[in-house]
């Protein structure tokens, strides 16, 4: 646990209360605790609005599917957590993200340091055209780990959480292109889980993906979710359902409905939520 | 179908199979116009100068009688030049590319300098001389000396390496970078882990290209003050200095008949040297194109 944390579950349960540790860790563990806390997000490119006044919190060690259709500004919604909508010049926002209490746009919080504890895995399975191991250990050299051994054992790790270690322990020196599109992805998610984050940002991760690699990797984030937070865009509904704990559904920019998933399936408030997942239109 | 007759049909499709036809030839014609002139050159200088080229001329030092002219040092004055343009432009010019491409905030002014950048490529090479003789000659009082020729033709082709840098940076896929930010890295860590790496193929190849470009050249030279004849070989910065282009259109401009073959000689030295450089830019540019 960070130190930001500690201080925040002090803060939380008052100077005099003791917490015991292992209440400390059910504490960890409930639904309450978030790791995003987003209000009034406005968010345009130029003059185009792209996201409404979004107000969201995603909770930690759990998996948090954004569904909608195309266009209703869910890749804009996750790739503002990391501010890596900030690749696009012109974009402009207003309103608040906090991760783990901190806002991310003062400048206290470098963008770096906010990436490196905030990971993505994205949409086309982009590896570097280098060696599975060199991808892999990528991230750790931009962080200064030079030692080869430590770095080893990092490259193994991530493999072994990736699932995909099996398959490449006998590669690892081999061009990450040579391999297929699931196991490139799946190099992809051991190559962002090498820093070390807390949140994985997964953009659209299967939508290149065949059915079995596809199922390969969301049994990969069930098991990741153990560890990680994860916040998942899909457009495929089925997907959502079931490999996520809480759904929203965004539709012209705006938030339509957040809920837990088997709610928002069966049972969903809003019109337009249950038009769209009984597919009347998307 | 839009024509019920067949006849009528079959005359349509005749018509634009025989104007295909048509545009093919003049487009082969318009293309053969190049090749002709092309081997005729080769033609006229290979008949000429072929005859005088020896390895003799190529290792003798100028002389006032043909027999013994040799090309040296033309030949080691254009490689000294090539090494000062080499370093100063590269250096310079792929720092700029990365500004603008990586670094410049994408506003109008930086839209401005890249069209400027784009059209500093095409001011004619004398202006460069005469930069050159302002600037490094007289301002720098550097004098008629080698460094002032070098950093002349470095500013020559300094536009070009520019262009050609940007362009190979720009042509390293989004999605690369992406996963490098992605990751917590800073911009300069993506560029010298990820960015530069893709693009080196590209921006030799356009830097080759460029050096090509400035070993031919002539006019910016005689501007800056490339010596017309000298017995020694530069051994510094400040040394005076000529080079291949030079020597070559010095023998053309002497009246008895035999320097005409002298200087074809050195015409071919000039394009062995000039094709050489351009099969190393093919060579690398086939080596890493298929990295994405």
């Amino acid at each position: 646990m960070s130190k930001l944390q500690e201080k925040r579950k002090s803060s939380e349960s008052g100077s005099n209360i003791k917490v015991s540790p292992a209440r400390q860790q059910e504490m960890n563990k409930g639904p309450m605790k978030s790791v995003f806390e987003v209000e009034n997000l406005n968010l345009w490119y130029g003059s185009n609005q792209a996201l409404y006044e979004i107000s969201m919190q995603i909770p930690q060690n759990q998996v948090t599917a954004i569904i909608g259709p195309s266009g209703c500004g869910k890749s804009t919604y996750l790739k503002a957590l990391n501010r890596m909508v900030e690749m696009v010049p012109s974009v402009k926002t207003s309103g608040t993200i906090k991760y783990n209490d901190q806002n991310i746009y003062k400048d206290k919080l470098t963008v770096e340091y906010l990436r490196t504890k905030v990971g993505m895995v994205f949409q086309k399975p982009n590896p570097f055209p280098k060696s599975v191991y060199d991808n892999v250990a990528y991230g750790p050299r931009v962080h200064g780990i030079k030692k080869r051994a430590i770095l080893d054992q990092i490259v193994e790790k991530s493999l072994k959480d990736a699932a995909i270690w099996d398959e490449l322990k006998d590669r690892l020196n081999e061009n990450a292109y040579s391999l297929s599109g699931g196991q490139q992805q799946r190099v992809c998610i051991a190559r962002a889980l090498a820093v070390e984050p807390d949140v994985i940002l997964m953009d659209e991760p299967t939508s290149a993906l065949d059915p079995i690699s596809t199922l390969k990797v969301e049994e990969l984030v069930q098991e990741l979710k153990k560890k990680y937070s994860i916040v998942i865009v899909t457009h495929n509904m089925q997907q959502a359902a079931r490999i996520s704990d809480n759904t929203a559904f965004f539709l012209n920019g705006e938030l339509i409905e957040y809920a837990d998933t088997n709610k928002l399936f069966q049972n969903p408030d809003d019109k337009r939520t249950e038009d769209y997942i009984t597919g009347r239109f998307g | 179908m839009f024509e019920k007759n067949a006849g009528n049909l079959q005359k349509k499709v005749n018509n634009r199979v025989w104007l295909n036809k048509g545009m093919r030839t003049l487009f082969l014609g318009a293309t053969l116009v190049g090749l002709i002139v092309l081997a005729l050159l080769f033609y006229r200088v290979l008949t000429q100068g072929l005859g005088y080229l020896s390895l003799d001329f190529i290792t003798s030092l100028p002389s006032p009688s043909f027999e013994d002219a040799g090309i040296w040092a033309g030949l080691i004055g254009s490689i000294w030049l090539m090494v000062i343009v080499a370093v100063v432009s590269i250096i310079i010019g792929v720092a700029t590319s990365l500004y603008l491409e990586e670094y410049a905030p994408k506003n109008k002014i930086a839209d401005i300098i890249r069209i400027n950048i784009q059209n500093l490529a095409g001011v004619p090479s004398i202006v460069y001389g005469l930069l050159g003789l302002t600037f490094f000659v007289y301002m720098f009082s550097i004098g008629y000396r080698l460094l002032a020729g070098g950093l002349t033709m470095a500013l020559l082709i300094l536009p070009i390496i520019v262009v050609a840098s940007q362009e190979a940076l720009r042509s390293v896929p989004n999605e690369v970078k992406e996963a490098s930010y992605g990751m917590g890295a800073t911009k300069w860590q993506t560029i010298a882990r990820v960015t530069l790496p893709a693009a080196l193929p590209g921006i030799l190849t356009g830097t080759i290209i460029a050096l090509s470009r400035a070993i031919g050249e002539t006019a910016p030279l005689i501007i800056v003050g490339a010596a017309a004849a000298i017995y020694t070989l530069p051994d510094s910065l400040l040394s005076k200095y000529t080079a291949m282009p030079i020597q070559i259109y010095n023998w053309t401009a002497r009246p008895q008949d035999e320097w005409q073959y002298v200087a074809g000689a050195g015409i071919i030295v000039l394009l062995a040297i000039l094709l050489i450089m351009n099969s190393i830019a093919v060579l690398v540019r086939n080596k890493f194109q298929k990295r994405f």
